[in-house]
């Protein structure tokens, strides 16, 4: 009866919704979307260029904010504050599982097998091939699609397929702790610098250089960088929490 | 069309969040609620025949080369949001499975 009635609720919740967009004059079609109608017009504009010159990849030099990824511009430099904010929600959640589930003298979960030679050593070799994605991800975030976002996490999951091929491995979750402050002191440290350089906090003030080269784009890149330690260090310490338990 | 496949994930997942009494199955429903609304504002901001709003070996020579950016900056932010409620929610689970020794919300009170 329950389940008849959830369903009776979502077929009508649904239908409303897939109603009120058919044939919808304010909504457009998918597929139809004309950026020109939007506000993003502006974002594109804006980081194409300031007099509507073509944007040509390693030859442009000195357009407003630099990077060839219009995504990260958005993320990382026209939204920054946003993204400032993104990144104090995920600590605020990994703060969170830290007090629900830490206690004083924590210890490893069992595993229920022993991990053989192999895997051992084939995950090592793994970890750094991973980390060294991860790091790239972070480092390429203004020219490739990626960032600091998913660069975070794939350093994440490298220390995770340690932790799940490894029954004896922990990592230094201090030492993550102090990476992470390190990296979000860091972030609100260069949104000052652009305060008192040029008048707006995270205000982008290092040269933007020619598009489509790593040093480019101001202080993208760096910003994007800190945003992967933190994101990954964070993680890292949820992946932690769950996998240790209080000692008995 | 990929719109109602968008819409049609958000009413799986409200159903989940509905019926299910489970609460990983629940954290699994909000989810697959989440992953909807984020494919659903993506779609926004497709154009047909865009290609990705990187500039790489293609010149943009007008708007209309690029999808929309702008969805796109947005759901990174909800994503990364949807992976801290699912930690949160799931190192709750944790503790209730500790404290009730059930994930089973109607299995709770009996103890």
């Amino acid at each position: 009866m329950k389940q008849f009635l959830a369903f009776i609720f979502v077929i009508v919740v649904g239908g409303m919704i897939i109603l009120s967009l058919h044939n919808n004059t304010l909504f457009t079609e998918f597929g139809n979307n004309n950026p020109s109608d939007h506000y993003s017009d502006s974002y594109i504009d804006r980081d194409v260029t300031e007099n509507n010159d073509d944007v040509i990849f390693g030859e442009s030099e000195n357009l407003e904010s630099g990077p060839a990824n219009i995504v990260t511009a958005i993320v990382a430099d026209y939204r920054s504050f946003d993204t400032l904010g993104e990144i104090t929600v995920l600590f605020i959640s990994s703060l969170g599982v830290a007090l629900l589930l830490g206690g004083k003298k924590k210890e490893r979960m069992d595993l229920h097998y022993t991990p053989n030679f192999m895997l051992r050593i084939g995950s090592r070799a793994l970890f750094g091939i991973i980390l060294m994605t991860g790091v790239f991800m972070a480092v390429h975030g203004h020219l490739t699609p990626g960032g600091g976002f998913p660069g975070g996490t794939m350093i994440a999951s490298s220390l995770l397929l340690l932790y799940l091929a490894n029954d004896t491995f922990r990592t230094k979750v201090k030492r993550f702790k102090l990476l992470e402050s390190f990296a979000g002191m860091a972030y609100v440290a260069i949104g000052l610098a652009g305060l008192l350089i040029g008048g707006y906090f995270l205000e982008n003030f290092l040269p933007t250089g020619t598009i489509g080269t790593v040093f480019s784009a101001g202080i993208i890149p760096i910003i994007y960088v800190l945003i992967g330690l933190k994101v990954g260090s964070e993680i890292t310490g949820i992946i932690d929490n769950f996998l240790t338990e209080e000692a008995l | 069309m990929l719109q109602y496949a968008a819409i049609i994930l958000f009413m799986i997942g409200l159903y989940g969040l509905l019926t299910q009494r489970h609460i990983i199955k629940i954290i699994i429903a909000l989810n697959i609620l989440e992953i909807g609304l984020n494919i659903f504002i993506i779609t926004v901001g497709y154009y047909e025949g865009g290609i990705a709003p990187i500039f790489t070996s293609v010149n943009a020579t007008n708007n209309l080369a690029f999808v929309d950016p702008l969805p796109q900056a947005l759901v990174l932010t909800a994503i990364v949001i949807g992976v801290g409620t699912t930690a949160l929610g799931l190192a709750l689970a944790r503790k209730i499975y500790a404290e009730y020794g059930t994930l089973n919300l109607d299995e709770m009170g009996e103890n």
